[in-house]
């Protein structure tokens, strides 16, 4: 798989904001089908990075690559265009619309006259929730105050992959949620891999990441520590790079040890 | 894998054909926070029981006829309202600016003078002034993030000095147009009556199951057809009930039947196009819809505009149903009744929630217990208090239903 061209990738990417320096050289790697967990502490560079790929700022400097060829993000429709979609933490949808309703909130299907293809839409959102084996919504008529935070977080997942997307990033989703809800969403982000999207999982819990992903890659104070294959490496050495840092893959500049 | 998914559909489909199944739904959308007009509906019933069984006429078609003349102005200013409270916004301008439109009409329409008008001319004119002010409301509001509570206050205030200074020396204006003063003293013959109750009944019949054959041609779940027709009944049997009370009198008056077609065109707006679909979203969450793409200022302007137009359009009624206006046109309860008719007809105050039909059904309460109360020859007082009580419980009900969904956490 990593001989094969990576659908996102960035190269040497910096990100400043006035005397901190965001992001400093990192890259980044996703294919297609597999699902890239993105780990580190707070303030190591995880926001900064998945926010810039979704265009909500651009990066100072380096290089990404979409599919191979060079492109420039600078802002969220351009995110949009090329397949990026990311799923924030708050998942940013409305209490008091349906699934369906959520799910094309902002860019509903309809006629000249700018009525709603209700039907279409909702046959739609079915197919899509069904793709994903989303078993659990009753009815995508339901409210989405009605949901579980699992559910919710489902209709958010299924509103990312809706539109042809390629890369599909997910900010924390289990953060707030139970342990049988957690099963669900970890399911449905294996799911996504499974369907050839390239999936970014930002976690802080390192059980769920070892659960669904296949490589992980480390952010240590805005550089890339390294990346690691799930098979090949165990909790204990991720905590290791998260916290103390560890030399890096380029071989001859020591780890951040101190 | 996906084999679960239709099964699931079946399930949610074959629940909801049965009565309890629809009960649970209902259960559903409370727990939701979407309060709906169950509870308004249930209380008119009592309300119209209550009256009729104290005063004999009460019930009679004349007194119909009066009661829908003096709400209608209210409930087309609460449609506008409606839209305000959907993006979680208010406008207490609405009473005096449904003065200064009523003014508008009159003077434009004030024979003899160079600023008259052709009479259907001066009522656009009444409504493009009622939009054009809520274009600058909704301005403050949404460009320059000024609270509407605020803006819609100075609008009150200024549109109350508009309206003496309009007026003028002469302290009143007469309305002789017939167009004007017919929005709200024109009745419609009684055969003319019988064929808008077979219109509005073919109407919504057509529109509710053409719907569902829609949905069963596209494979989707149907809800449940009974309940539909029960629908499609009650609609078809309250058109026919209330053509025939107003053809015992001078017919179904065409307010009555302006206030009718704008419950529909609002409705159309706010249920059926992207539009009313984003006013939904910006009023449930305002944050979603801006990264949804959705342009909420703009939303919000219109929204203002509509509240505007609405109110201008009560105005020229208000204005037409005393053939005229004074310095007192749109103040005393105007305000209070529009807001209150909203929110007894089921909207929330909190936004996001709520249908245009609200403000009929609210309005309906209103103007009934004060027509009752009048009949019964109780003062003002009484009906002040009564619907203070009523419009108090309104907004329990809504905040109840809404802090239970906090309390659950989502």
């Amino acid at each position: 798989m990593s001989d094969a061209i990576p659908t996102l990738e960035l190269r040497n990417v910096s990100k400043r904001f006035g005397a901190v320096q965001a992001l400093d050289g990192v890259d980044f790697a996703v294919h297609a089908g597999e699902v890239m967990a993105l780990v580190g502490d707070n303030g190591a560079g995880k926001s900064t990075l998945i926010k810039s790929v979704a265009g909500i700022h651009p990066f100072d400097s380096g290089e990404v690559r979409f599919d191979g060829e060079e492109v420039h993000i600078h802002g969220p429709k351009d995110a949009a265009r090329l397949g990026i979609e990311v799923v924030y933490q708050d998942l940013a949808l409305c209490d008091n619309l349906d699934v369906v309703q959520n799910m094309f909130l902002g860019r509903e299907s309809h006629d000249a006259f700018r009525r709603l293809r209700e039907l279409d839409m909702e046959q739609r959102a079915n197919a899509t929730l069904a793709s994903l084996s989303v078993t659990t919504i009753r009815s995508t008529r339901q409210t989405v105050a009605t949901l579980s935070g699992g559910q919710r977080q489902s209709v958010a997942v299924a509103r990312a992959v809706m539109w042809n997307s390629r890369v599909v990033i997910l900010d924390e989703p289990t953060a707030a949620l139970g342990v049988a809800q957690t099963r669900q969403v970890l399911e449905l982000v294996k799911r996504l891999g499974a369907q050839g999207l390239a999936v970014v999982l930002i976690s802080h819990n390192l059980h769920d990441v070892f659960e669904v992903a296949d490589r992980i890659t480390v952010l240590r104070l805005g550089r890339d520590v390294g990346v690691y294959d799930r098979r090949a490496t165990t909790q204990q050495e991720i905590v290791a790079a998260i916290t103390a840092g560890v030399p890096t893959k380029v071989a001859g500049i020591p780890g951040t040890g101190e | 894998m996906s084999t679960a998914a239709p099964q699931e559909a079946r399930l949610a489909d074959g629940e909801r054909e049965t009565v309890l199944g629809a009960a649970r739904a209902y259960v559903d959308k409370v727990r939701a926070g979407d309060v709906g007009s169950l509870p308004v509906i249930l209380g008119m019933a009592v309300i119209v029981a209550v009256f009729t069984a104290k005063v004999g006429v009460f019930f009679s078609a004349i007194n119909f006829n009066n009661l829908v003349v003096q709400m209608v102005p209210v409930a087309l200013i609460a449609i506008g309202v409606v839209f305000v409270l959907l993006i979680g916004e208010i406008d207490l301008s609405i009473g005096y600016l449904a003065g200064v439109c009523g003014v508008c009409v009159a003077w434009f329409a004030q024979p003899g003078t160079h600023h008259q008008v052709p009479g259907l001319v001066a009522i656009f004119l009444a409504i493009g002034l009622g939009a054009l002010i809520g274009l600058v409301q909704g301005s403050f509001v949404a460009l320059l993030g000024v609270p509407s509570f605020v803006v819609t206050l100075a609008g009150l205030l200024a549109m109350e000095g508009v309206i003496i200074r309009w007026v003028g020396s002469q302290a009143a204006i007469s309305i002789q147009d017939k167009y004007v003063n017919g929005t709200a003293n024109y009745f419609l013959s009684p055969g003319a009556s019988w064929v808008v109750a077979a219109v509005v009944t073919v109407g919504f019949g057509v529109t509710t199951i053409g719907g569902l054959l829609a949905r069963r041609r596209a494979g989707l779940p149907v809800g449940n057809p009974t309940l539909a027709g029960l629908r499609v009944a009650g609609v078809a049997v309250a058109a026919f009930a209330v053509v025939a009370i107003s053809n015992r009198d001078r017919g179904l008056s065409f307010a009555g039947l302006l206030l009718v077609a704008m419950l529909v065109l609002g409705t159309f707006v706010a249920r059926r196009t992207t539009f009313g679909r984003h006013v939904y979203a910006v009023g449930g969450n305002a944050e979603a819809a801006r990264r949804a793409g959705i342009n909420v200022p703009f939303i919000r302007i219109c929204v203002f505009m509509i509240s505007g137009a609405a109110a201008g359009l009560g105005g020229v009624l208000l204005a037409a149903r005393l053939n005229g206006v004074d310095l007192t046109i749109g103040g005393g309860s105007t305000l209070l009744d529009a807001i209150a008719a909203a929110v007894i007809g089921g909207t929330s105050l909190f936004g996001g929630r709520g249908r245009v039909v609200a403000a009929l059904l609210g309005a309906l309460v209103i103007r009934t217990i004060a027509n009752g109360l009048g009949l019964l020859g109780s003062s003002s007082a009484t009906e002040y208090m009564i619907t203070g009580v009523i419009l108090l419980a309104a907004v329990t009900l809504d905040t109840l239903s809404r802090r239970r969904l906090e309390r659950s956490g989502r």
